[in-house]
């Protein structure tokens, strides 16, 4: 599964970390998303298809690699 | 029932509408009728939303505004029609000038910042437990801790002298009450917005605080740091104060989710994000309109320039997301829940929130086992007028 993040749809409502901290962090300035990696092991989809559908802005795409 | 396709019959919404009876924690049965169109108090049509996937499509599409002198923007009363000629906090304003000045705010409510914080949290919690358990039994739990926890912590976020806190609070009290007129709204509005403009001018060159920081910037009006301060104050203690004294009172009604909490504290924060979900203090429903005509995947169609309001309580009851929603389940994982609304304006400090309503929860819990409402249930007042949903006092003893 791969991950994109358009920080310009980010409001930095902080859900992609709470729910994904070791895929996300938020910029220490204005809060705005951060990937810390694009690929995650598939351990994490679970997380990662929670935090897709939290985000208020939309900002996280997510593209199942197999599909 | 109202079909969506041909939406015939026009009733009036009306704010407050009365919850059913002995089921104050649930919304009022008229806010959880299907879509449909409705009129409003000065004759405006203007649709009603209430199934959670037409709520979270209208707050995530940037075809609806959220600001208020657009045309055909629907209000809820006069009063709040008010609020067209006031300088607008980014609450009340679109993407790119939203963005802009929410990113001011946003790096202070950062998840990690907020953890940061817990530990003074923790002791603001504990020190107002201790004087309320020092004042004695019975008390209230709304003016003695469900408000003061939250106000200290906004306070000192922003840079507020807490000394303040009683001008402040009846201000915002007035400012959210849905029966005020145009004249108190404006009155209201404007004592708070003078005294945080005058707090940010006596604050230039001050390094701390969030108010000071606003102040500082060249970018920025002094009209629109006092706009922005007043939300985040107002927005800061309302709304958290609110949801701990309903959260307590929700919980002591339902022994059974209660033992479970106390059990099992492991399960606080998932039970906080079920409290938002199953309380929705937000309760009257957000507006926006629409910029263009909008048709949704089933069908609805909303046209240029018509309102809408979204009803977060009755799209959080939605069967659909929530099995049995009308049931407060502390297990449950409610993390879709729309209480802090949806889209780009979703709450800013809802890290903070769920910070404070842990700690609060879990502290109240621990350390008062015997807590107990002290009045019969039927008698609790609830602030039905109040656009942030709430209780007048919270008589309990321990």
């Amino acid at each position: 599964m791969h991950v994109t993040v358009d920080q310009d749809r980010c409001c930095s409502s902080g859900q992609c970390v709470l729910t994904a901290p070791t895929v996300f962090d938020q910029s220490d300035e204005d809060g705005v998303v951060l990937l810390l990696q694009a690929d995650p092991a598939p351990a994490l989809h679970s997380q990662l298809r929670t935090a897709a559908a939290l985000c208020p802005g939309g900002a996280i795409t997510l593209t199942e690699a197999d599909r | 029932m109202t079909s969506l396709h041909e939406p015939s019959e026009l009733a009036a919404l009306r704010f407050p509408e009365p919850r059913a009876e002995g089921c104050p924690f649930d919304p009022p049965p008229a806010y959880r009728q299907p879509a449909g169109r409705v009129t409003l108090w000065d004759g405006t049509p203007c649709w009603v939303l209430t199934d959670y996937r037409h709520v979270r499509a209208v707050l995530s599409d940037r075809r609806f505004s959220a600001d208020v002198r657009h045309p055909g923007f629907p209000f809820l009363s006069p009063g709040r029609r008010e609020l067209v000629g006031e300088q607008p906090s980014f609450l009340r304003l679109d993407d790119p000038e939203h963005q802009r000045l929410r990113r001011m705010m946003t790096g202070d409510f950062l998840v990690k910042r907020i953890e940061q914080l817990r530990p003074r949290i923790q002791r603001i919690v504990d020190e107002a437990l201790d004087a309320m358990v020092a004042k004695g039994q019975p008390a209230d739990l709304v003016t003695d801790f469900a408000f003061p926890v939250p106000s200290l912590v906004i306070c000192e976020l922003l840079g507020v002298p807490y000394d303040d806190h009683e001008y402040f609070q009846e201000l915002s009290r007035r400012l959210l009450d849905s029966t005020a007129g145009p004249a108190a709204v404006s009155e209201a509005l404007d004592g708070l917005t003078d005294y945080m403009a005058g707090l940010a001018a006596s604050k230039q060159g001050e390094p701390d605080g969030i108010v000071a920081r606003l102040a500082a910037r060249d970018d920025l009006t002094p009209e629109e740091v006092a706009a922005n301060a007043v939300l985040l104050l107002l927005a800061g203690h309302e709304t958290t104060a609110n949801m701990t004294s309903l959260s307590a009172l929700a919980l002591l009604q339902h022994p059974d989710q209660l033992a479970r909490l106390r059990a099992e504290p492991e399960l606080i924060p998932g039970a906080v994000e079920e409290l938002l979900r199953y309380l929705t203090i937000v309760h009257a429903g957000l507006p926006r309109v629409a910029l263009e005509d909008v048709e949704f995947d089933d069908g609805l169609r909303i046209g240029a320039g018509e309102g809408v309001f979204v009803m977060l309580g009755a799209a959080n009851r939605d069967e659909e997301l929530f099995a049995s929603g009308d049931q407060l389940d502390v297990g449950r994982d409610a993390r879709r829940h729309l209480a802090f609304g949806f889209g780009v304006h979703q709450c800013l400090g809802q890290p903070l929130a769920r910070v404070e309503l842990q700690v609060a929860l879990a502290t109240l819990l621990r350390r008062l086992p015997g807590l107990r409402l002290t009045v019969p249930f039927e008698e609790v007042r609830f602030r039905s007028s109040a656009l942030i949903y709430g209780l007048h006092e919270l008589p309990v003893a321990w």
